[in-house]
Parts: C-alpha cells; structure tokens; sequence
C-alpha cells in the first residue's frame, strides 16, 4: 500500500487555532503525524525585557485568551515569590474564585469544540449558553469578559461585596444544576461514547513517562494537580485529582466534565471562608532574583521561571505552557489511529497553541 | 448508555424563549463594573502626565501646554491602569461599550 500525506491545519474546522500537522497515512490508518508550529509566535517572552515588571501583568494575560487570568496570577506570583510580597488572605480567596471562573468557562469552552468536533451541533450550543453565565459573572465582578485584568503584583485590583458574593452563589446553584444537564448528554449518551471510547488510548505509564499534564495525565489515571501545591488560597481548601483510568477520548472528556463540579464547589467553598481585609498591599522597588513557579491552569501545570537584575525590565521570563507538554503525548497516540479521529485526538488534549508559541 | 439523553434538553429549550437577543436590534444591556469606554473629564484634571506615562500600550497622549488630552481607542486596551493612577480621579471607565470606530484618528478633549 502507498503512502501519502495528508495536510491537518493551520486552518481547519475543529482547530480554534493554528498548528498544522502532516500526517502519513497508508489507506485509512495513520503512520506517522509531523506537526510544525509557530504561526502565532508573539515574542512575549523578549517583551519582557522593554516593559515594566509592573506593566508585564497586562502582557502575561494575554499570551493566551481562555486561561488568561492564571497566566496573570502565576505571573504575580513569580514576582511576588522573588520581591518577598506577603499577599493579603481576601486577595488570594479572590485570585483561587477567578481562576476556578476561569477553568469553568475554559473547560466549556472546550466541552462545546469537542461537540462541534463531533457534529453534535445543539451540545456545542448549550455548552456555550451555559458558559455566558460565567462570563457575565466575570465580566460583572472584574469588568473584562476573556481578559480580566484584575490580578496585580502584591494583590488584586477589585473586590466584590457581600451582595456580589450571594448573587454569585445563587447563580452556581443554577449554573451547576444547568452543567449537570450538559454533561449527562456527553457522561451517558450512546453516540457520543461510540464516538469517543477506545479512541487515542494513551497509557498510564506512557502519560508519565511523556511528561502529560492536566486533563490528560489524569484521564490516564495519574492523580497530579499543581492546586495540591497550595498556592492561592488552597492552603485552606483541599482538592482531590479527579482521575480516570481509561486513558482514551472519553476519560479525558469525563475528566473536564467532573472537573467543572469540582471548581463549583471550590467556589462555594472561598466564598464562604473568603475572610475580610486588604485587597492589595504597596509594592515598592525592583525585583532582583530568580524563580520558577507552577501553577494549575484549565489544560494542566503551568511552570513560569523568571530572573530579575535589580532594574525595572526583568532579564529573563519563560513560560511552559500545557499543551506544549501534552504535545508528544498527542504524537505518541496518533500513529495507528483512523484518519477520522485524528481530529477527536487532537481535541482532548485541549490545544492552545497561543500559549505554546507565546 | 442512554439513546435519548438529550431529550429532554431539547425539548425544555424548545418551549422556552432562546437565551439569544437579536442584536443589533436588541441591544446587550451593559453590566455594572464593566470595563467598557474610556471616559475623560476635563473639568479637574491638571495634565500631570501621569496616565500617558503609565500607559502599557502608548494610547494617551497629554499635552500640558496646550491643556490637552488625547487618545487613541484602537490602541486602548482597556486595562484600567490610567483609572487607577490619575491623581485627580478624571478618569472613569463608562460600562457601555459604545459603537464601533470607523476611524483611526485620535480623540482630542
């Protein structure tokens, strides 16, 4: 049988974004998969050199638009980790609820890709209904819908009142009792398991060994999540890795299911404890270190390394991102799959490629 | 495994009133705290320069000879940097969006 490649991207339906893979295939079977990226590289990392550490929030938020709030936090964190900043308890309460925000619309986001991916048109559609709700909490409570811009170094910039803090309690109830409707269609029905069980099985030891993160380590049934860290306000709120042992589409779809349970519940959770206080304390003076910080984003750990000479501009920033950690993984499982499925793969690892390329 | 799990999803929204406004005859209703327009008052600021000095993207420009403030929208942000520093408090941020820029000129107030 002869070979021939096939073109998969930059552009094509189910990819959100640019990354372009040449696949092998041989009839209907995948051989090999050789991506190449790079089409929205930024410079972001350099950047740092001309801006202000101060001025850079705004520049780490946006190396990627659906998880831009922990690129901020983790950014603060860096900074505050080397200025030695003691972050007030209620600004850190408000950080973990942005960021669960965040990993909620996130993963909903994604849920709706998947089921568009799949052609399941009318799920994609209340997937993403249920996903306006959150972004009109966001945007009432940080006054930006994808970009918060509400994390700065030493703090947060806005508080929410007790008004707020019920108001959003009361929709999680009906925003949890929505997302339970939408994920019993993709936990339980027929064709979407057909679709997804078996496909892209990726071992448990073979994530590991690849270095996964996020959804799709744990889909493989590694209980990992940078959260258990305790950075933020999780500390005080304990979590549980939300595992499957499966390891093929459909455990790291039920994965991101369960995880948006999960982040309702740390909602409810920080703001029932979220004590009074400071928002923000002064920071004053230059950064001069270096260190390296991880954090949980909606697609897996985060690790951001940062070096500091004592001036405004920092000398080194470097990001690495999840996806560009789940990407051999998504290489490992290509090979030997059907041509038709190659979109599902590509999907559940939940690439972000503006992130990867910065 | 279920064959009609989405059943009842359809048919609950197929008798209720879709989520959706038919925008633009139906404008969104602007939420309170958003970030939306850039609004300037002329009336206390004392052209300090601070706002355009702090400016991640470079969109104010101050003149302080000539008392005038200028800003270009399609660079704004909207990050709220200037709100937070201006010592005067003359700048705020309007929760409505406003309408769509058809020109690249900047706003001289």
């Amino acid at each position: 049988m002869s070979r021939t490649v096939i073109p998969f991207g930059p552009q094509h339906p189910v990819l959100p974004e640019p990354v372009h893979l040449d696949l092998v295939v041989e009839d209907e079977k995948v051989i090999e998969a050789r991506p190449s990226i790079g089409f929205i590289h930024r410079g972001l990392e350099k950047l740092a050199e001309t801006k202000d550490y101060v001025e850079f929030v705004y520049v780490a938020e946006r190396i990627c638009g659906i998880c831009s709030f922990i690129h901020g936090q983790t950014y603060c964190q860096a900074i505050e980790t080397i200025m030695d900043v003691k972050v007030p308890l209620r600004a850190l309460y408000l950080r973990t609820v942005w960021g669960e925000l965040s990993r909620i619309h996130s993963h909903l986001l994604w849920l709706g890709l998947m089921a568009d991916g799949m052609g399941f048109e009318s799920l994609f559609m209340h997937s993403w209904r249920v996903r306006e709700k959150i972004l009109n909490i966001i945007e009432a409570t940080t006054g930006g819908r994808v970009i918060f811009g509400s994390c700065k170094i030493g703090g947060v910039r806005r508080d929410m009142d007790a008004e707020t803090i019920k108001h959003i309690l009361k929709e999680m109830d009906v925003i949890e009792q929505e997302l339970r409707e939408v994920t019993k269609v993709f936990l339980n029905d027929r064709s979407v398991k057909a679709r997804l069980s078996g496909v892209g099985v990726l071992l448990k030891q073979e994530a590991y060994d690849l270095g996964c993160v996020g959804p799709t380590l744990r889909g493989s049934g590694v209980a990992q999540d940078m959260r258990k860290l305790g950075y933020a306000a999780f500390n005080d709120i304990p979590i549980e890795p939300i595992t499957r042992s499966e390891g093929d589409c459909y455990a790291r779809c039920a994965v991101r299911c369960e995880e948006l349970f999960q982040s309702v519940q740390i909602i409810r959770q920080a703001l029932a404890k979220i004590p009074d206080g400071e928002i923000a304390v002064k920071v004053t003076g230059n950064p001069n270190g270096e260190t390296i910080t991880r954090t949980e984003q909606p697609r897996g750990e985060v690790v951001y390394h940062l070096k500091a000479n004592g001036t405004k501009n920092l000398q080194r920033f470097r990001v690495r991102t999840p996806t560009f950690a789940n990407l051999p993984a998504m290489l490992k499982i290509l090979p030997g799959c059907d041509l038709a499925d190659v979109p599902m793969i590509v999907l559940t690892i939940d690439p972000c490629i503006s992130c990867t390329e910065r | 495994m279920g064959y009609f799990e989405m059943s009842k999803l359809v048919l609950k929204w197929a008798l209720t009133k879709p989520p959706t406004t038919r925008y633009p005859f139906e404008p969104r209703k602007a939420l309170a705290g958003s970030r939306g327009r850039l609004v300037f008052t002329k009336d206390n600021c004392v052209y300090c320069n601070v706002c355009a000095k702090k400016c991640p993207t470079g969109a104010l420009l101050v003149n302080r000879a000539q008392k005038k403030w200028a800003i270009d929208r399609l660079r704004c942000i909207t990050c709220g940097y200037c709100v937070e520093v201006c010592p005067k408090k003359s700048l705020e941020f309007s929760t409505s969006h406003g309408s769509p820029l058809v020109t690249k000129d900047r706003e001289f107030y």
